[in-house]
């Protein structure tokens, strides 16, 4: 079998978060899983740790010590001032045969993924990726990774029983960030690792980021799928009247008819809104899991049997290309008269 | 002069949509779906394919599966790839990505002097997105994923590419050799040329490895270099809904819409 760096006898009852920042503050996606780290091993004698690498992570590394965890390893050095994989994973790599944590988490965004995929080769170790839940057996040290399989909401459970550290990815949004004491004795601890230029894959010759669109904050949710043959122009009337967002499922982004930021569920985003409108959409459980949280979901389908009536509290069996623009024309009259 | 290589990965996917789960069991039933080469992969196979249209460049397709997806792949010689590559052998099956990433890397390894390697953003079935950067790692090379354009130096060992990131993009510039991912449709992808087709489906000889031809270690090759394992199967808790059908005419139905959702209305 293969065999990873060191096992599970070797490994320390420890759950390290991988910390992701930008512009001096921790993103949601790392806090969400701070707090899941801190639930998994509450009551128990696990600890869990955090580690942020950059060349300046003081603020971030305060803001995770605020958000509950008892310890944060940092790696600071000038040459990390953005993330570049070869360097983040040497770094990384370091810091993991050191500590032997029995589990590593990151988030599943870009610069996740890119080292998350690099470091399990590197450690021989199991990764499992964009886990919808996580649990962990602190007896045996066992993490187990759901992932949503296909259709009628099947989850298949994930493991790596011999190798060390078990590592996950975890979409943005899945995890909610709880609210937790501060720890007063919480530690930051530097760690130095010997770096220089040429540990950088890459030179960096141009970034542009603007605005992030970040659905998961959204209070209203427009979701179309397949079913709308490509046409999201009522859709975004929609969620402009209602001041809201349009999502979509897999299908119509694959295709290009809508922004991969829009993907709803296991491999996009994980919502929380209080409203979710799905459209000719069937009601797969990788789409289901986005909008799970949400208060109300109402669902338009032409196909009564569509799986998605099972996941709603309003359902109607229509061809949305005519309930949209007709329930877009009843809310307008219908804010009329409220505002006359 | 060493000619310019390039290797794209490619795997065929079971269609998404035919794919049906035994509610006993709760096993896939994969049997009764069709086959398709990954849509992803299309994007990725456009991409060294346009490279190859500005400049002197051959272009492979390299798969690690059965030997059904030979037939399949095959379109990719029709679109225009020179050579496929297929590693096929039993003892393959069962690998996960630190399996398949090994047996990639050991394929591209033995076709020797490959400059780029491009795969797609992440596959249908399952869509780990972690092969690429796997890949890059066995090999030792510089990785950039989620690509949208490339754009070789003059003298062909350096590569800089545009990346979709969200909320924007970047371009980074790496040395050759190196490992791409492709942003899905990022492109449009070719159809067949028919006057390949004839070679592509049935003359064209497709190279077939199996472990021994790529020197693979037993241990770390399909099920038996496979850290991860399904320990089960579960129906999901979802959470109960009212599943309350509005019936009515258009207008009636509109209506009791307009009254469901006027309430959540974020900017009164
Ligand atoms: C590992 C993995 C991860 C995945 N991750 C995701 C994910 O994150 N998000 C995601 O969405 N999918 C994901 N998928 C894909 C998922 O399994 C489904 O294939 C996908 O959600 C189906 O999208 P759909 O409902 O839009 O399309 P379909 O399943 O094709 O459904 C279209 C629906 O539209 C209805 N329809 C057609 N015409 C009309 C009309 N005029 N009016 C009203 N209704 C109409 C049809 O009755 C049908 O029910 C993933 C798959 C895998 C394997
Ligand atoms: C529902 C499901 C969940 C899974 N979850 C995990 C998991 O969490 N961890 C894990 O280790 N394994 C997992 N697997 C197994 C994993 O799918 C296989 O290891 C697979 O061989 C490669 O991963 P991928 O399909 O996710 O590829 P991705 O990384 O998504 O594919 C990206 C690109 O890599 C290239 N590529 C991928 N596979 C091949 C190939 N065989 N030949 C040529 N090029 C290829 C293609 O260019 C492709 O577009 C899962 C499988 C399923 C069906």
């Amino acid at each position: 079998m293969a065999v990873s760096l060191y096992g599970p006898e070797d490994a320390r009852q420890t759950v390290c978060v991988y910390l992701e920042h930008n512009a001096g503050r921790l993103e949601d996606v790392s806090l969400g899983l701070i707090s899941k780290a801190l639930e998994l091993t509450s009551g128990s004698d696990w600890r869990v740790c955090g580690l942020i690498l950059g060349d300046d992570t003081r603020k971030p590394a305060q803001e995770a010590l605020a958000r509950g965890l008892g310890e944060v390893i940092s790696i600071q050095h000038e040459i990390m001032t953005r993330f570049d994989v070869s360097a983040f994973t040497r770094a990384c790599f370091e810091v993991i045969l050191q500590e032997k944590p029995a589990v590593f988490i990151l988030g599943a965004t870009p610069d996740g993924r890119d080292l998350a995929g690099r470091l399990a080769v590197r450690l021989r170790t199991g990764l499992n990726a964009d886990c919808t839940d996580l649990r962990l057996n602190l007896e045996t040290g066992q993490l187990i990774s759901e992932v949503s399989g296909f259709g009628g909401g099947v989850i298949a459970l994930l493991e790596s029983p011999a190798h060390r550290p078990q590592m996950s990815t975890v979409r943005p949004g899945v995890f909610e960030q709880q609210f937790v004491r501060p720890v007063k004795s919480g530690v930051i601890r530097q760690i130095d690792v010997s770096l220089s230029r040429s540990d950088l894959q890459s030179e960096l010759l141009e970034r542009s980021v603007g605005e992030r669109l970040d659905l998961s904050k959204s209070q209203v949710l427009i979701c179309g799928g397949r079913g709308m043959h490509g046409e999201f122009v009522q859709l975004n009337a929609l969620a402009e009247q209602l001041g809201g967002e349009v999502g979509a499922t897999r299908p119509p982004v694959d295709e290009g008819y809508i922004e991969r930021e829009r993907q709803i569920g296991q491999t996009g985003v994980v919502c929380r809104p209080k409203l979710a409108v799905t459209c000719g959409i069937s009601g797969a459980f990788h789409f289901v899991v986005g909008i799970q949280e949400a208060d109300t979901v109402v669902a338009i389908n032409i196909d009564p049997q569509a799986e998605i009536f099972n996941y709603c509290d309003y359902g109607v069996v229509a061809d949305a290309h005519q309930v949209i623009p007709a329930l877009i024309e009843a809310l307008a009259r219908e804010s009329h008269s409220s505002h006359a | 002069m060493h000619e310019f290589h390039i290797v794209v990965c490619m795997k065929v996917v079971p269609k998404a949509e035919e794919i049906r789960v035994d509610p006993e069991s709760l096993l896939l039933d994969r049997e009764n779906a069709r086959s398709e080469i990954n849509p992803p992969d299309m994007n990725a196979i456009e991409h060294a394919l346009r490279i190859k249209d500005q400049c002197r460049a051959r272009v492979s397709i390299l798969s690690m599966g059965p030997p059904l997806f030979e037939s399949i792949l095959r379109v990719g010689l029709a679109m225009g790839a020179d050579d496929f590559y297929l590693l096929s052998d039993r003892a393959f099956a069962g690998a996960d990505t630190l399996a398949t990433t090994y047996t990639l890397a050991r394929g591209i390894d033995k076709i020797g002097d490959v400059d780029l390697v491009i795969c797609g953003e992440e596959s249908a079935d399952g869509a780990t997105g972690q092969v690429p950067a796997g890949i890059a790692e066995w090999l030792g090379w510089p990785q950039v994923t989620l690509a949208t354009e490339f754009q070789l130096s003059d003298d062909y060992t350096v590569c800089t590419a545009r990346r979709e990131i969200p909320g924007g993009y970047e371009v980074h510039r790496v040395k050759l050799p190196a490992v791409f991912s492709v942003k899905t449709a990022s492109n449009e992808p070719r159809f067949m040329d028919f006057d390949r087709k004839p070679w592509a489906m049935e003359e064209a000889g497709v190279i077939v490895w199996s472990r021994s031809d790529i020197e693979v270690e037993d241990d770390l090759i399909g099920l038996k270099g496979s850290p991860t394992i399904v320990s089960g199967l579960e129906q999901a808790e979802t959470r109960a809904r009212q599943q309350h059908m509005l019936e009515g005419d258009p207008e009636s139905i509109a209506a009791q819409l307009a009254e469901i959702l006027a309430p959540f209305h974020t900017r009164n």
